[in-house]
């Protein structure tokens, strides 16, 4: 089972209050659809400017694998208060930690609330179809 | 969505399966990166079932596959394999092709998994005419690839009655593998390795495949999925249909003049005269770029000098081999020289590129 203190997007993301801001991540499948397992393969990940504004479900970055290239989307709108810099030297750590220390941004949200999103059991619902 | 003979060992391996071409395929088995080194430094084991076979044979089996066909059958010396394409009158390729000759009106062909139904289409289209038999034989031959320069001894091992030695690249012979009597086996391959491929009847894939990983284990043989495929015949230079050609991309323009003949003792072939016109003023050539930074070009990404655009990605890749990012790209002539320096567009961002010919890796000559 996948944390339960966040919610899920369905290309992949979680948020998750904390305190009066907002982290971003991507999940551990998220991950391993990239990387198949090998952190190695994990190529290059672009995080945006602190104090960049975005709308729900605006792209504010990219990561890229050998395969392939996925954008990353915010499922909120606000203004990025933080970006995990260390990401974009240290890839592996997406691997290894995608709920914690592998966050991505962290969001002061327009709105502080989650509604819409999936909880972790629904997100699971989801995989379930998407590996069928 | 088929499967190849050879499925079940795959999936036991741990191998990630994807939908590929309508068969169900090993795209790896480990990180694609090293299996590339496994191929460059030892030796590599292939499933290569889904792959196309199909037998032409009859008395104009030749003038048929001269008349369909880009290169010069009739010239092909039995017992070698010329490389051809299947092109439209408008001189842009169906497919790509292995020609196996076999005897003087017989013929194997090779082609590729996403093809082989729009190539029998085609044949038996432009079939009328001559007394030819064109069979499909797909579903009845598994197909296995051996690449690296461990390849003859680990084959050798399982094969009687044929010395693999004497067999040269590009021409096949038969013998006799894992008891089985009458194997084809060519020294061919898409890696740019010494290797061979072999052929033998569906129902003995798996046990040819798992004797081959055993008696491999000593010479450290991987299994080596599409993904891995998909990096060394890049780094080796070699086109890939949907790629450096396809409906749009004629095979001049992608450097593949070696399998296209304008003999005159040819005669008149299906798209001659317009790949004819293309020799003679081509627009853009086929080359290789090697990038600065991490990010890797992707089909589609566009090439620029300043402000101009000036070429496109058709193949990208991490080179394990060169220890850099590695793409073919079209580029326009007048600007196809070697060394030139380009920006290549990644996604709205702009990154350095360097031109060079292909290919980027050449086995050293023994």
């Amino acid at each position: 089972m996948r944390p339960e203190d966040r919610k899920y997007t369905k290309s992949h993301e979680w948020v998750k209050l904390d305190g009066a801001t907002m982290l971003i991540g991507i999940t551990d499948f998220a991950v391993n659809e990239l990387c198949s397992g090998n952190e190695g393969d994990l190529v290059y990940c672009d995080l945006p400017e602190e104090g960049r504004q975005l709308e729900a479900g605006e792209t504010f970055g990219e990561i890229e694998s050998v395969k392939a290239v996925s954008d990353l989307n915010t499922p909120v709108a606000g203004t990025v208060a933080d970006v995990n810099a260390a990401i974009e030297d240290h890839l592996e750590i997406l691997s290894r930690d995608p709920w914690k220390e592998g966050w991505l941004i962290r969001i002061k949200p327009v709105i502080k609330t989650l509604d819409g999103l999936m909880d972790a059991s629904e997100y699971e619902e989801l995989l379930a179809q998407e590996q069928h | 969505m088929n499967r190849t003979s050879i499925h079940d060992a795959h999936v036991a391996l741990g191998a990630k399966m994807v939908d590929f071409a309508g068969w169900r395929m090993p795209v790896q088995y480990g990180p694609i990166l090293d299996e590339v080194r496994s191929v460059r430094t030892a030796v590599g084991l292939f499933d290569l079932s889904h792959m196309g076979r199909v037998f032409a044979t009859g008395p104009d089996a030749t003038a048929f596959l001269d008349r369909i066909a880009t290169n010069h059958c009739a010239k092909i010396p039995a017992g070698a394999i010329r490389y051809g394409l299947f092109c439209r009158e408008d001189g842009n390729p169906i497919d790509d092709l292995l020609v196996y000759r076999d005897g003087e009106n017989a013929f194997f062909l090779v082609v590729n998994a996403s093809n082989t139904a729009a190539d029998l289409a085609w044949m038996r289209e432009h079939a009328a005419g001559f007394e030819v038999e064109i069979v499909d034989e797909t579903a009845t031959l598994a197909m296995l690839a051996l690449q690296g320069s461990g390849s003859q001894a680990v084959l050798q091992a399982v094969t009687e009655g044929c010395d693999l030695a004497s067999i040269k690249y590009y021409r096949f012979a038969h013998g006799t593998v894992c008891g089985i009597p009458d194997v084809r086996i060519s020294r061919t391959g898409y890696t740019g390795e010494d290797g061979f491929e072999v052929y033998v009847p569906d129902a003995e894939g798996p046990r040819v495949w798992n004797a081959l990983m055993e008696v491999g284990g000593e010479h450290g043989l991987s299994p080596i999925g599409l993904g891995a495929r998909d990096t060394l015949r890049l780094e080796a230079g070699m086109a890939l249909y949907g790629h450096e050609i396809d409906g749009e991309h004629n095979p001049i323009e992608a450097g593949l003049s070696f399998g296209v003949s304008f003999a005159e003792e040819k005669g008149d072939w299906i798209g001659r005269a317009a790949l004819a016109r293309v020799k003679e003023s081509p627009t853009k050539r086929l080359m290789g770029i090697t990038t600065k930074g991490p990010r890797v070009p992707r089909q589609g990404y566009e090439l620029f000098d300043g402000a101009t655009r000036v070429g496109y990605v058709v193949s990208g890749s991490v080179s394990p081999t060169l220890e850099t990012n590695i793409a073919s790209v079209y580029v326009d002539i007048g600007l196809d020289d070697a060394g030139r320096e380009l920006e290549l567009d990644i996604r709205g961002k702009r990154q350095g590129a360097r031109l060079q010919e292909l290919p980027f890796y050449s086995r050293t000559r023994k």
